[in-house]
């Protein structure tokens, strides 16, 4: 035995040696570590497709006439045709939704954070505002539909609207949808402010609506304002509600104008809506209109989600530590 | 802050502090409180504007008016539940056409989504290292802030003509090219929680992983995943639900056309799934369709409801210990 373990030692020692020194290639490592990357690469690759293909197509058309584009509304020829109504549609439906989501989903997510207690009932909401998350966009089209197109008709009667489908209604419907984000992820953003914050300001006698809009809110700002970000270029990009709601598809009448505060209770489009209209159309000749309308809305989306992403980039890295 | 005066007597009054204070804190509580309660009040109302129409739709079709009756030339009644095809507008209300057309896209997208997505994730979580993190990871993220219009409009002007058509040979819009732009629009999500439940494994298990001489691959596959697993499986479940309830993707590229669909079971057929028939039904001209025929509008988007609720529900289960972020 003694003469054997030196050995054993020795022949072991040396191994482990070799292993670490020798930065041989370990091949089913290596290939699993690439496959990896592949898939990431491969995802990153189709965005790039994407949006060459997307910027590509449009070109003849933003460089060529890019004024025109922007202010004439939708014709029925495809040289003619602009997004002007559905740019107007779309900015009014971020005004529903900054107006009537943000002040409500952050309040409603301060009371389940703050106020309410650890009941049944809080849970139930809890459980209740998750589930209307990951309800499917159309959904929430039938609701704004149900709400403000069938029930109201009678309300719209005199005035002409026949059919209720306003651009009100589809930016409140929109309103709805993003609500549940903005509640998950501005309670998300201030249930991450340290205890030591809360108690501090509580210890020097504030009273509790006097802690949250000093100490809670503030710090949670960046959190807050990510998620209404999302929500918003979320809200901005759907289509679904918007067709359940009766957005008109094609043809919009006349040019009228932008900040008309009148026009809200007017027939609408919006973005998505005309570029579904302008990818329905058969042929090729709509392909670089469609696409340049593609890039008009994935501008405004993307640039909101570009912001809300850097600015959380910004202030997670100030609040770790 | 106003000064309380220092008064001998009943502390709990010393303590209570101003009476106008108290009750500006009543009433901030009580706004704070009806704006989550408004949360309850959209579930009744999606939920009522569902069932509605929906029971109006399975009561016409079990008691059909003489409208409905004058205008299909045929008898109405559950029956029509069943037959080859979707068709409003004959009363050919075969829900499995739909049905099936969601789950052979869903199937694709999942297809597509899942290995990308958790090959994405673990590369991100595992192996890249601080730097590389920053700038991919908010690239990944702008793919997911892409609406779905756009993706459909790619779908129906790249992927189907550059890959269906020329691998397979199918028409110009199938179910195919529809599953694939639903699973690239899916793949973000899967590849966002995922990864957030992988980072939230601690790194004390990596330690000793690596302490007793495993590699990354061994560490990752052995030790990470399974201790993230609850939070995988949420995220391919979300990702499913998603899939399930797009509509737009579909709606462009998989080619039913005047709201109607023939029952498939072939991914390179056109068809159409149960958000693309509500669409386009409700995009469909006004006022030439029959009651009965919108009402199943209603009763498509019911059953759309349930299962999308009922898989929220279950991954809900599974995501409570990761962080849901979409």
């Amino acid at each position: 035995m003694a003469l054997v373990e030196p050995i054993l030692r020795r022949d072991t020692s040396e191994r482990v040696k070799q292993q670490i020194e020798a930065g041989g290639v370990n091949l089913p490592n290596l290939f699993f570590k690439y496959v990896l990357l592949g898939s990431l690469l491969f995802a990153l690759l189709v965005i790039g497709i994407l949006i060459v293909d997307v910027v590509g197509d449009s070109w003849s058309v933003l460089s060529d006439r890019l004024g025109i584009f922007l202010s004439n509304p939708t014709r029925t020829s495809a040289d003619e045709s602009g997004v002007f109504q559905g740019v107007r549609g779309t900015f009014w439906i971020g005004i529903f939704v900054v107006v009537f989501t943000f002040p409500l989903g952050i309040a409603a997510a301060v009371y389940l954070e703050e106020y309410a207690g650890d009941t049944r009932l809080t849970r139930m909401i809890n459980i209740n505002i998750r589930n209307l998350a990951g309800v499917p966009s159309v959904v929430y089209g039938i609701l704004g539909f149900t709400i403000f197109v069938s029930l109201l008709k009678g309300v719209y009667g005199d005035t002409g609207l026949s059919r209720g489908n306003t651009t009100t209604a589809g930016g409140l419907t929109l309103a709805i949808l993003a609500l549940p984000v903005v509640i998950i992820t501005s309670a998300e953003a201030i249930r991450a402010v340290p205890a030591s914050l809360r108690e501090a300001a509580y210890g020097v006698g504030a009273t509790k609506s006097e802690v949250i809009r000093s100490h809670i809110l503030p710090y949670a700002a960046p959190g807050i304002l990510t998620g209404t970000l999302l929500s918003l270029a979320r809200a901005l990009g759907e289509a679904a509600p918007l067709i359940l709601v009766g957005a008109v598809q094609g043809k919009l009448g006349p040019k009228t104008g932008f900040f008309e505060l009148s026009q809200l209770g007017e027939k609408f489009t919006a973005m998505p809506i005309v570029i579904t209209d302008f990818a329905k159309q058969p042929g090729d000749q709509w392909q670089p209109v469609t696409a340049a309308a593609i890039v008009v809305l994935l501008l405004v989306v993307l640039g909101f989600n570009a912001v809300a992403v850097l600015l959380r980039n910004r202030f997670e890295g100030r609040r770790e530590g | 802050m106003t000064a309380t005066q220092v008064r001998d007597g009943d502390p709990a009054q010393m303590l209570a502090g101003n009476p106008r204070r108290r009750a500006r804190e009543k009433l901030v509580k009580l706004m704070m409180a009806s704006a989550a309660l408004m949360s309850i009040l959209i579930s009744f109302g999606i939920v009522g504007s569902l069932l509605y129409r929906a029971i109006q739709f399975v009561f016409g079709l079990l008691d059909p008016n003489d409208n409905d009756l004058a205008e299909s030339r045929q008898p109405i009644g559950l029956g029509n539940l069943w037959s080859d095809q979707w068709a409003p507008r004959f009363f050919d209300f075969d829900v499995k056409t739909l049905l099936f057309g969601s789950i052979i896209v869903t199937i694709v997208a999942m297809a597509l989504a899942t290995p990308v997505g958790l090959g994405a994730a673990i590369y991100l979580s595992e192996y890249a290292n601080p730097r590389v993190r920053k700038i991919l990871k908010p690239i990944l993220e702008v793919l997911a802030g892409i609406p779905s219009v756009v993706l459909g409009f790619f779908a129906l002007r790249w992927i189907s003509p550059n890959l269906v058509q020329k691998i397979f040979d199918a028409e110009g819009q199938s179910l195919l090219a529809a599953g694939l732009g639903v699973g690239l629009l899916t793949i973000p999500l899967v590849a966002s929680i995922s990864e957030d439940a992988m980072r939230s494994v601690p790194s004390a298990l990596r330690e000793a992983s690596a302490g007793l001489g495993a590699r990354k691959k061994t560490t990752t596959l052995s030790v990470v995943i399974p201790a993230a697993v609850s939070g995988l499986v949420a995220s391919l479940i979300v990702a499913t639900s998603r899939a399930i309830g797009e509509t737009m993707v579909v709606f462009l590229a998989a080619g039913a056309s005047g709201n109607s669909a023939q029952f498939t079971v072939n991914p390179l057929e056109r068809g159409s799934t149960m958000t693309a028939a509500m669409a386009s039904q409700a995009s469909g001209t006004d006022g030439t369709i029959s009651e009965l025929g919108f009402n199943s509008l209603f009763f498509v988007g019911f059953v759309l409801f349930v299962i999308t609720l009922g898989l929220n529900l279950i991954a809900d289960r599974f995501v409570r210990r990761v962080r849901q972020v979409y």
